[in-house]
């Protein structure tokens, strides 16, 4: 059991400042995923911790002990990469005993971790095989197993799944996510995919640039976007993003972007907000809702529509703009027709046009 | 029933049989064309030297004798001593062994630290062996030869087999720098999180995967060191002097009659360890260039 804490924390290569000034604490037991796009820094950031790659300042403390400038042997860490990185010349058993035999570990005992890790990751049938004779995600589950009988109090998981088909991502998925919550271990994950962000994280940590563009819930990480990016970057299908004008009439605030307008008053605002302030408003197709014969309808006319199984995302045309939304299979919207919609604007998000910040 | 037929070969035209025989009779020709010396040397070398007079240097020979190859073995002189090439052979051995095995340990170590452990300068270490396999080795003779003599182990079988050692560095750590730049480099972070040193990552990982491109390098240093004369010429001594040399000493004799039989089984022995492993090893020399060359 660990707890992390990065302390001002730098990685440059070269002249090239690849993790800049970054302050991030774990709890123990927690699970956090960092996630971003390719070149954010967060595998780099994943080998610091491991002590794989230099860090050129600030402090690192596993359980407030300075590890730094530690070996990654002794830092109590297991790692699973996303090329397995198995030994190709072991087999399973020697994969997994490796660690453990350089350690001088005594026979029996090994036996006995490598027999109990084999059976909770259901590969004790497959401890002779070399790791050539093994599937993808069997050979995932062997590098999985490869932390665990190290005793490891921290997990760090470098994109474990991005080498699997979309089938076994979600089984092993599944099965990270019980791991975790048997052994109840501070795990850190890294990935570009926000469905394995949003479903196995306690806490996400959105990075850009080397820079942690927001830590929170997966809810409030989805939900709440703290900038543009984020609001961007999670969610599938797409955030819309309109550039628009903030006006007040009377007691209620419009947002208005040529002949397109919106009642926003009900929107809670962070901070006070002047008439004529330039912004960016970010809505979810999921939050904009075909109308039951509501007043505040809006009618957009469809000018194509994705059916996506579960239910169809339309493209419409409202009063010059043009936002995705989602409908049922029931809900009768068709192509080049008109379809009445309403916006929950609530759920909505404002950001900062200069800034890209949340309002 | 499409499916049943359409693994056999589309039939050629007759255009395209022709082709093939004319590739496949200039193919021959030339095969035979470059066997021709050999054959030449065979037969030789199981004739008497009444029959090697007649001049008729294509045909069989009469009667059968395989003198001559005992003669080079046992009792052909080499300079003043007539021991035949046993004694070369064996110092060939002597020197190819333990060169072998060095070279090849040191280039495998050599590439490993090159490429997993980024110290400081490796860049620049590594385009120096690139240069240094590149430069004519005749230049380092007269140094080297002064710095044995100053060490004073001139003249003698460490002198050989360092000399060799020395020349194969090179060639050996950039064959192995450039296999070992095709494995995955988490294969190596994942040894370091298990706690394996550089030594420990060495010998129970890297090792074991470097069996094809280790074959590649035998084939490459036993050809080299086996057909090297001058390094054994200078550096060897007298006492172990390598086949090649002690072969040059036989056939190149400026007094008497040439013994043209002797002197052809004396090649033929002396080429024969090369050809034995080409011969053995071809299938996996191409294996290891292919999987060198394309990927780890």
């Amino acid at each position: 059991m660990s707890s992390v804490s990065l302390q001002n924390l730098e990685i440059s290569y070269g002249n090239v400042a690849i993790v800049k000034n970054l302050d991030l604490t774990i709890q123990d037991g927690e699970f956090l995923v960092l996630l971003g796009p390719s070149g954010c820094g967060k595998s780099t950031l994943l080998s610091a911790i491991g002590g794989l790659a230099d860090v050129s300042g600030g402090r690192i403390l596993f359980n407030d002990k300075d590890v730094t400038w530690t070996d990654p042997k002794d830092r109590g860490i297991g790692m699973v990469f996303q090329s397995y990185a198995l030994y190709p010349t072991m087999s399973v058993e020697r994969n997994l005993s490796f660690g453990l035999r350089i350690a001088g570990i005594d026979r029996a005992i090994i036996e006995k971790k490598v027999k109990w890790a084999s059976e909770l990751l259901q590969i004790d049938h497959l401890l002779d095989r070399k790791p050539s004779a093994l599937s993808g995600g069997q050979r995932q589950r062997v590098a999985i197993g490869r932390a665990l009988v190290r005793d490891a109090d921290i997990f760090l998981f470098d994109e474990p799944l991005s080498n699997l088909d979309a089938k076994l991502r979600a089984e092993l998925r599944l099965e990270i996510k019980k791991l975790h919550k048997t052994l109840k271990s501070t795990m850190i994950y890294v990935t570009h995919d926000q469905i394995e962000a949003l479903t196995l994280a306690d806490r996400i940590a959105v990075m850009k640039d080397g820079l942690i563009q927001q830590l929170d819930t997966p809810l409030n990480v989805y939900n709440k976007p703290a900038n543009e990016f984020v609001g961007s970057f999670l969610g599938s299908p797409a955030m819309n993003k309109v550039k628009g004008e903030l006006v007040a009439e009377g007691d209620r605030l419009f947002f208005a972007d040529g002949a397109f307008r919106l009642d926003v008053s009900r929107y809670p605002f962070a901070q006070k907000i002047e008439s004529g302030r330039k912004v960016v408003l970010g809505l979810r197709p999921e939050h904009i809702l075909p109308a039951r014969g509501e007043t505040q309808a809006i009618e957009g006319k469809v000018s194509l529509i994705e059916p996506m199984g579960s239910s169809i995302l339309a493209w419409s045309i409202f009063d010059g703009i043009s936002l995705s939304h989602l409908v049922g299979q029931d809900d009768g919207c068709e192509a080049d027709r008109t379809f009445p919609v309403t916006i929950d604007i609530q759920k909505a998000s404002f950001f900062d046009v200069d800034t890209g910040w949340r309002l | 029933m499409p499916q049943a037929k359409s693994a056999t070969k589309r039939p050629l035209t007759y255009q395209e049989v022709w082709g093939r025989v004319g590739i496949y009779a200039f193919l021959g020709v030339l095969a035979l064309f470059f066997l021709l010396p050999l054959y030449v040397m065979l037969v030789t070398s199981f004739k008497s030297m009444d029959e090697i007079r007649l001049g008729l240097i294509f045909s069989l020979p009469q009667q059968f004798s395989i003198d001559a190859w005992i003669k080079a073995w046992t009792s052909a002189c080499t300079g003043l001593e007539c021991t035949g090439l046993r004694v070369g052979f064996g110092n060939s051995v002597k020197i190819l062994v333990p060169s072998v095995i060095f070279s090849i340990l040191l280039g495998a170590i050599n590439g490993y630290a090159l490429s997993f452990w980024k110290v400081k300068g490796a860049n620049v270490l590594f385009a120096c062996l690139l240069l240094g396999s590149f430069v004519p080795y005749q230049v380092f003779i007269y140094p080297l030869v002064r710095f044995y003599a100053q060490t004073g182990i001139y003249g003698s079988l460490s002198a050989i087999v360092l000399t060799h050692i020395i020349f194969g560095m090179p060639v050996m750590t950039l064959l192995f720098r450039n296999y070992y730049s095709g494995l995955p480099v988490e294969l190596f972070k994942a040894a370091r999180i298990d706690g394996a040193g550089f030594w420990r990552i060495f010998i129970s990982i890297i090792l074991p995967m470097s069996v094809p491109i280790a074959i590649v390098a035998v084939i490459m240093q036993v050809t080299a060191i086996w057909n090297d004369f001058l390094l054994g010429l200078v550096f060897a001594g007298r006492e172990n002097l390598p086949m090649t040399v002690q072969l040059n000493n036989i056939v190149n004799t400026t007094t008497g009659e040439r013994a043209y039989n002797v002197n052809m089984a004396a090649t033929v022995l002396t080429s024969l360890v090369p050809l034995t492993v080409y011969l053995v090893s071809g299938r996996w020399f191409v294996r290891g260039i292919a999987s060198g060359a394309v990927k780890g």
